[in-house]
């Protein structure tokens, strides 16, 4: 009896990983998924040559919750990219920024959106906050293998839940766990240095203006001692990269206003005011 | 299905499409209909929320009638496969024309297959793929595949309701003419006038960011045929 199933794409009823295009990925195009996925470890020795470092974090607002991130990738002492971009819109409610090695980084990245959006075309309707966290945490666990190997991919999320438009936070540990935060998170080589600034300027009810300018100021300070982060290029014009979520969905602070933060940033910083 | 006797192929090929036309003319329509921004789909569905058309892809709608559990595994597909195709390539490689030929190959699998023919016809429409504007492709019960132009019916008396919106049908109408054209040849084929609660309305709009696929619910697909 034969049976109109002809490969892995037809769907069966009642299985678990039906919504799931990772799965999908996994089973239909194993050359093609990333090795995280597919449990291929990596070649020992490829580490050093990795582009790495970061500083990315998140911030809770009166109405959202902003992300932002540097702009350089590192391989070694080396820079191997002055503008990188580490945050990314995962859906319209919600964006990663993604720390660690760039390369499997910007693979989750990217596997994670597609993720996000054929879960939401084949069942109708889109993941709720939670259950986004709850699949990030999973990719980020699947990548142990690697992980061990000391190939880390520590992404942050944040967004609000499309339902309600309650903001949230979750900052993921190498091996996958995932934490929930209701203020700030910080993860990528910068990170503490950043999350110094944040604790200090942090306010429950900011505006969003006073937020965005939080962030840029903690990158600031992160750049300034951390050699893998960095800070405003004015000689090329490249800036941090920072996000705004709010009920009305995902959009980016524009170049101009993100400067406008970094010379006030600068002016503070160095007592020019 | 064990067969003891002995049935000549043809017999045996008229028997299944048979079988297949009829479950499908049993059902309700659902038309497509070229328009100034895309495609719009308007089909008779009294459910709320078991649809018969869906997004697969960045410019790819699906639409289907039929038996809903066989025409929903085949969307399910659908979008698994397009999905993959872009993840490995790029998003704007993935074709109306590669899925409907992927379809076209299942049906006619599954028609010539050991279990019972699939009671499914389906479209596929694409906007901006890469030579036109639009691309209607149209695949029967066995895998039989046309591509077609400004607007097509599939489900029960689909011929009489292509030629009925073929006589009312403009170049670049707007979105609410051409609703209302679907949802009058509708009515004049069930020979009773079709509420909005009973319409299920979506579509392709080349103007929208991205994902090209929209779909109106009922309050404002009221509100919009007046």
């Amino acid at each position: 009896m034969s049976d109109p199933t002809f490969s892995d794409v037809f769907p069966r009823p009642f299985e678990a990983q039906s919504s799931s295009f990772a799965e999908i990925l996994r089973r239909t195009a194993p050359g093609v998924a990333p090795g995280w996925l597919t449990g291929r470890p990596m070649p020992e020795g490829l580490h050093e040559k990795l582009v790495e470092g970061t500083t990315i974090l998140a911030v809770a607002y009166s109405t959202g919750v902003i992300i932002a991130g540097d702009r350089r990738a590192t391989a070694g002492n080396l820079i191997a990219r002055h503008d990188m971009r580490k945050i990314f819109p995962a859906d319209h409610f919600s964006a990663v920024g993604i720390a660690g090695a760039a390369g499997p980084a910007m693979e989750l990245a990217r596997v994670f959106s597609t993720e996000l959006e054929h879960y939401e075309k084949v069942e109708g309707e889109p993941l709720s906050l939670e259950g986004k966290s709850n699949k990030l945490a999973s990719m980020v666990r699947a990548n142990l293998g690697m992980a061990m190997q000391g190939i880390i991919v520590v992404p942050l999320l944040a967004g609000v839940e499309p339902r309600t438009g309650t903001p949230g936070i979750f900052e993921y540990d190498p091996i996958g766990g995932r934490y929930e935060s209701t203020q700030y998170a910080t993860s990528g080589s910068g990170s503490l240095i950043a999350r110094q600034t944040l604790k200090f300027g942090y306010r429950t009810d900011a505006s969003e203006s006073d937020a965005v300018e939080l962030c840029i100021a903690a990158l600031f300070d992160a750049a300034d001692q951390d050699s893998a982060t960095g800070g405003p290029d004015l000689v090329r014009g490249v800036l941090p990269i920072a996000a705004v979520i709010d009920a009305e969905g995902y959009r980016e602070v524009d170049e101009a206003e993100i400067r406008a933060h970094v010379d006030t940033v600068i002016a503070a910083r160095t007592g020019q005011n | 299905m064990a067969t003891p006797f002995y049935v000549a192929p043809e017999q045996m090929m008229k028997d299944r499409a048979e079988y297949a036309r009829k479950g499908i003319a049993r059902g309700r329509a659902l038309v497509a209909i070229e328009y100034v921004d895309g495609v719009v789909f308007v089909g008779e569905n009294p459910s709320r929320l078991l649809y018969k058309t869906s997004e697969i892809y960045d410019r790819i709608a699906f639409a289907a009638v039929g038996k809903y559990n066989e025409f929903e595994s085949l969307r399910v597909a659908g979008i698994r496969l397009a999905d993959v195709k872009g993840y490995q390539y790029g998003r704007d490689d993935v074709t109306g024309k590669s899925l409907a030929n992927a379809y076209s190959q299942a049906l006619g699998a599954i028609f010539m297959g050991d279990g019972k023919p699939y009671e499914v016809e389906l479209l596929i429409a694409q906007v901006d793929g890469g030579e036109s504007a639009l691309d209607l492709f149209h695949i029967l019960y066995d895998g039989s595949i046309v591509d077609e132009q400004d607007v097509v019916a599939i489900g029960g008396e689909s011929d009489r309701l292509t030629e009925i919106m073929r006589q009312g049908f403009t170049t670049g109408m707007d979105l609410t003419t051409a609703i209302r054209l679907g949802r009058d040849a509708l009515g004049e084929i069930a020979e009773r006038p079709i509420p909005a609660s009973d319409l299920e309305v979506s579509g392709l709009d080349r103007t929208r960011p991205r994902r090209r696929f929209f779909r109106i619910q009922e309050p404002q697909v009221a509100e919009m045929l007046g």
